[in-house]
């Protein structure tokens, strides 16, 4: 059963990507619907609220003006939706858009369940669907399909990233604290792998739900484990509460705590007198260059914060997508999926980039540390830039991704 | 009785000209509602029992379904048949266990029992937690009517709705259904005219729990996926609610309050966001508290004083 | 001494301590509900509603008014209280007369409208609610790390339910309560205002989830789920219990809290579980409940 569907959407994506050839060259401006609908979907009132939500919607609409507003003299228009963290809201929602409402591409989408149920009905109806939001690797491996492009950063390189550079310092002896859920399961697998191919242990595991009301009783077992560093395998609100409740229990007096996933909003919660020292991957910060700053500044006038790596990367694909249309002629999905993934994308997200058979999106990834209070100067300045990690290395090689598009 | 037939035969000829006018996937999760619910007033209204737990057999036919259906590659009528089967041996279960105690503590048992199912839905290995059962093919219906087409499905998913509507009614009609009647009105002389109580409200539960098990195994299909919100408490309320709204002991009530319900959160859902529960409670509140018959019994109760008057 | 049972005694001790931090809000929780279910017959589902107001009160009067934690703990309960009246007033007291499921369903509406109020202006998200400087830190044990928050929530909420235990059984108050429990005309007829009192009744059993809300507010997060999360385990709790006795439902809720617990460290898996199975053992036996009479 598994291999007759792999080799349907093989012949499937061959066949698109034979159509799509064709199509963009032999027309010009032609939109389905006479418009390009962009719907933003993403946590708007709970623990991801801060990283994508209503600011998603403000990046996505900021791409829209710069891109002028309007694509072969026809309208652009960006609604938006809150899947609340939940698969099953989030994939009806996403079939309604596509049957009934004419959207075109889905963009955002954090919490890797509802990643991961889009992902599946974008393939299902042949539409464009830019990720953002979530890390699941699992999207440009088990669950790739040939209209999905995962943007902004993935577990294999948050693992590969901050789990490294802990393991690279002396942190040998892991205990994981994991959000029970697809993204949890894999940012814990893939920082496992690397605590292990460097020579350390993994004590143990213990899971915890979505948005879980209390952590002191999985506190306590990470405290017994003694293990030197517990990996925070959660994000959002399910970090800000976790790293409260070590401080409560005194777990920082003998154990480290390793944020695997930490976005500016939660340092923003946190404070750096918390937060400080904290090692971080990050895909983007808004005070690496001018370009960054000018688009954070923006940002911070309609939303009164800066943007996290994610409204970055939603601003960024819209902006890529739109382009793409542009050079493709036509807002159908396999021609504009086959234009994206011809073209660099060079804009104040990434220099670069380019995305893969696979839909991952590759491009510089960036180690950070989180100022103390002393270094910081301004608001929102708060982290200081330890390394780059180059594209190539930050990204899990295309020769080990478990996606059948990929032609081996 | 000629009155009744016209009804009848207008609903159906609504209900088959439906896709071409709403949306498919909405018509068909109003379908999957309305049979739950019509499960759901079989116990409360006819034999007067509250269960608080019908989440728990929705959710569990949906998982054994998908299960069934994605990983052992069943055709869609045995994963149908298979789910529905669960929720029967789970009804029976809850069944044995509730029917120990009645009123308030039956509700609050059904719930509580229901809320287990739920953690073990969270922590069983094939049910994929939080992240939901996804990605289930619809696949061919007896191997030829291909069931990824909306409309096709559609049809199907009416014929199981009329089908379990005409047991439900059946049922109501029947001897068996008499005595249920007789035990809601008065179970202590149910039970001194010889009648073994507990074994009719065991049977009327389990049948209960069986027709919606069918609804949840049909609405995975639907949607091609179970997840926690089936199982979840709050679809126990929710089920509630459309009995109450539409009338609880009428054969049509629950079919317009899942309607309507499903229908104002498909249409709510964006423009006030969290403010939906706000109004489905309201409703309740508004209910109890002064329309206690629902708009069928309501309805129904006006036509009579009409035809009194008269 | 370092290990029981392949344990160590820290994480053994520290979830005993966790379980009796639960316990003591099941406690309190099971305990509002028997006192109104006692009185007026009904399940006050809304419970777990009031229980999240309590704290969403103390997290307001902080943030908005500057009123700090000592003061909440008496103003939030008063607050809940007082919200509780009106609605019996204005919604309960019509459904005395009818089936007891009505007045179920109607607390059902109540918290979901309660729920999603909360929920629309502040998300699912939690709102954090700083310890009061007076209970910051820990006692280092020595062989374990107790939060000083923890150990107040025990000591007040078994104060509280000590007092309510000695207020109902013990009191002239209380004797007057019980009558009117076991024969309300009766009561009514030795010139005691009964409708009074199971306004005031009401208004009690719901004021002491929202001082169980304040007591949480700090350990826990202030989120509108919050409530929902913790009402149906005290469900369990009560069918266990059963609700004949007051003292019955205080000391239900506590063992389950450290059942719990225990489960955590044996077999964390089930800890989510363990309180229905145990539910399902009593109904099994004992039907009514451990500390229930048959009616």
């Amino acid at each position: 059963m598994k291999r007759k569907i792999m080799s349907t959407t093989i012949h499937a994506a061959l066949l698109s990507m034979a159509l799509a050839g064709g199509q963009a060259q032999a027309q010009s401006g032609k939109l389905s619907g006479d418009m390009v609908k962009i719907g933003v979907m993403n946590d708007m009132s709970g623990l991801y609220a801060d990283i994508g939500g209503p600011g998603s919607v403000e990046a996505a609409k900021m791409a829209v003006a710069d891109f002028g507003g309007k694509i072969f003299g026809k309208p652009i228009e960006v609604v938006a939706a809150d899947h609340q963290n939940k698969p099953d809201v989030g994939a009806s929602k996403a079939r309604e858009w596509f049957d009934a409402q004419g959207v075109d591409m889905i963009v955002d989408v954090p919490t890797s369940s509802v990643g991961i149920a889009v992902a599946k009905v974008a393939n299902e109806k042949k539409r464009a669907y830019m990720n953002t939001g979530s890390a699941s690797k699992a999207l440009t491996n088990e669950e790739c399909n040939p209209y999905t492009v995962h943007y902004a950063y993935d577990t294999y390189a948050l693992a590969n990233g901050t789990g490294k550079a802990i393991v690279e310092t002396g942190g040998k002896s892991w205990f994981f604290l994991t959000a029970d859920y697809a993204f949890g399961h894999a940012l814990e697998q893939d920082t496992a792998a690397v605590v292990k191919a460097s020579g350390g242990e993994v004590k143990g595991v213990v899971r915890h739900p979505l948005n879980a009301p209390d952590f002191s009783s999985f506190l306590l077992q990470a405290q017994a484990s003694k293990a030197q560093i517990i990996g925070l395998a959660n994000a959002g609100g399910d970090t800000i509460n976790s790293v409260k409740a070590a401080n409560e229990f005194g777990l920082t007096k003998n154990q480290t705590l390793a944020g695997l996933l930490i976005f500016i909003s939660d340092i923003h919660s946190l404070g750096l007198k918390t937060a400080q020292g904290m090692l971080l991957t990050d895909a983007w910060y808004w005070d690496m260059n001018d370009e960054t700053r000018k688009f954070g500044r923006r940002f911070f006038e309609k939303m009164k914060r800066m943007p996290s790596f994610d409204q970055a990367a939603v601003y960024s694909s819209v902006l890529t997508y739109l382009k793409a249309i542009q050079a493709a002629g036509t807002d159908d999905a396999d021609a504009v999926m086959a234009q994206m993934k011809k073209a660099k994308i060079n804009d104040m997200f990434a220099k670069n980039g380019y995305i893969r058979a696979d839909g991952r999106m590759v491009h510089d990834m960036y180690l950070m540390q989180v100022k103390t209070p002393e270094e910081s100067k301004y608001p929102w300045d708060y982290f200081k830039l330890k390394k780059v990690i180059p594209a190539e290395q930050a990204f899990q090689p295309l020769s080990l991704s478990k996606c059948p598009l990929v032609k081996k | 009785m000629n009155r009744q037939t016209l009804g009848y035969g207008l609903l159906l000829a609504l209900g088959i000209a439906a896709p071409i006018l709403v949306y498919p996937i909405l018509v068909m999760k109003v379908l999957c509602f309305a049979l739950f619910a019509c499960a759901f007033n079989l116990l409360i209204g006819y034999t007067g029992l509250l269960s608080f737990g019908h989440a728990a057999f929705l959710g569990a036919a949906g998982y054994v379904a998908g299960h069934a259906i994605k990983v052992w590659e069943f055709p869609p009528e045995l994963g149908l048949l298979l789910g529905t089967l669960t929720s029967a041996v789970l009804g029976w279960i809850f069944g044995v266990l509730a029917i120990r105690r009645a009123g308030i503590y039956f509700a609050m048992i059904t719930l509580a029992l229901a809320q287990m199912m739920y953690f073990i839905f969270l922590q069983a290995p094939f049910t994929g937690a939080e992240d939901g059962l996804q990605g289930v093919p619809r696949g061919k219906l007896l191997g030829f009517v291909d069931l990824s087409n909306d409309i096709n499905l559609y049809y199907v998913v009416l014929t199981i709705f009329i089908f379990a509507f005409w047991l439900i009614h059946r049922t109501i009609h029947s001897p068996f259904g008499q005595v249920l009647k007789a035990i809601r009105e008065n179970e202590a002389r149910a039970i001194s005219l010889g009648y073994d109580v507990a074994k009719y409200k065991l049977l009327a539960f389990v049948l209960s729990a069986t027709l919606a098990g069918l609804a949840g195994a049909t609405k995975m299909l639907v949607f091609r996926f179970a997840t926690l919100t089936d199982a979840h408490w709050h679809t126990s309320g929710e089920v509630v609610l459309m009995t109450l709204l539409g009338g609880m002991g009428t054969v049509l009530g629950p079919v317009v309050g899942a309607g309507i319900i499903v229908t104002l959160q498909d249409q709510l859902a964006d423009k006030v966001g969290s403010l939906v529960t706000v109004i489905m409670g309201a409703i309740f509140v508004v209910c109890v508290l002064v329309f206690r018959r629902g708009i069928v019994g309501e309805l129904g109760a006006l036509y009579k004083r009409v035809i009194g008057t008269r | 001494m370092s290990e029981v049972f392949g344990v160590p005694v820290q994480a053994l001790l520290g979830q005993l301590m966790l379980g009796l931090v639960n316990g003591s809000f099941y406690a309190m929780l099971s305990l509002g509900l028997a006192v109104i279910f006692g009185m007026l017959n009904i399940i006050n589902f809304a419970h777990g509603a009031f229980y999240m107001m309590g704290a969403f009160i103390a997290w307001m009067g902080l943030e908005y008014l500057g009123i700090g934690y000592w003061w909440s703990l008496f103003l939030a309960p008063v607050g809940v209280g007082l919200l509780g009246i009106a609605i019996e007033r204005s919604m309960l007291q019509w459904l005395y007369k009818l089936d007891h499921l009505y007045g179920l369903l109607l607390t059902f509406g109540l918290a979901l409208v309660l729920e999603g109020l909360f929920r629309d202006l502040y998300g699912v998200s939690g709102q954090p609610y700083t310890i009061p400087d007076e209970l910051t830190g820990a006692f280092n044990l020595g062989f374990m790390f107790l939060p000083k928050y923890r150990a107040w929530i025990i000591v007040s909420s078994l104060t509280v339910c000590f007092f309510t235990w000695f207020m109902i059984e013990k009191t002239r108050l209380g004797a007057y309560l019980r009558a009117a429990t076991e024969n309300p005309r009766l009561t009514q007829a030795f010139g005691i205002n009964v409708p009074l009192m199971v306004m005031l009744t009401y208004g009690f059993g719901v004021a002491l989830a929202g001082f169980a809300g304040v007591l949480a507010a700090p350990a826990l997060q202030v989120s509108p789920l919050m409530g929902s999360h913790l009402i149906i385990v005290v469900f369990a709790v009560v069918v266990i219990g059963g609700m004949g006795s007051i003292l019955g439902s205080i000391l239900t809720g506590l063992g389950l809290g450290v059942i719990e617990g225990l489960t955590k460290v044996f077999y964390p898996e089930a800890s989510a579980t363990v309180v229905f199975f145990i539910m399902v053992l009593v109904l099994l036996l004992r039907p009514a409940g451990l500390f229930g009479r048959e009616k």
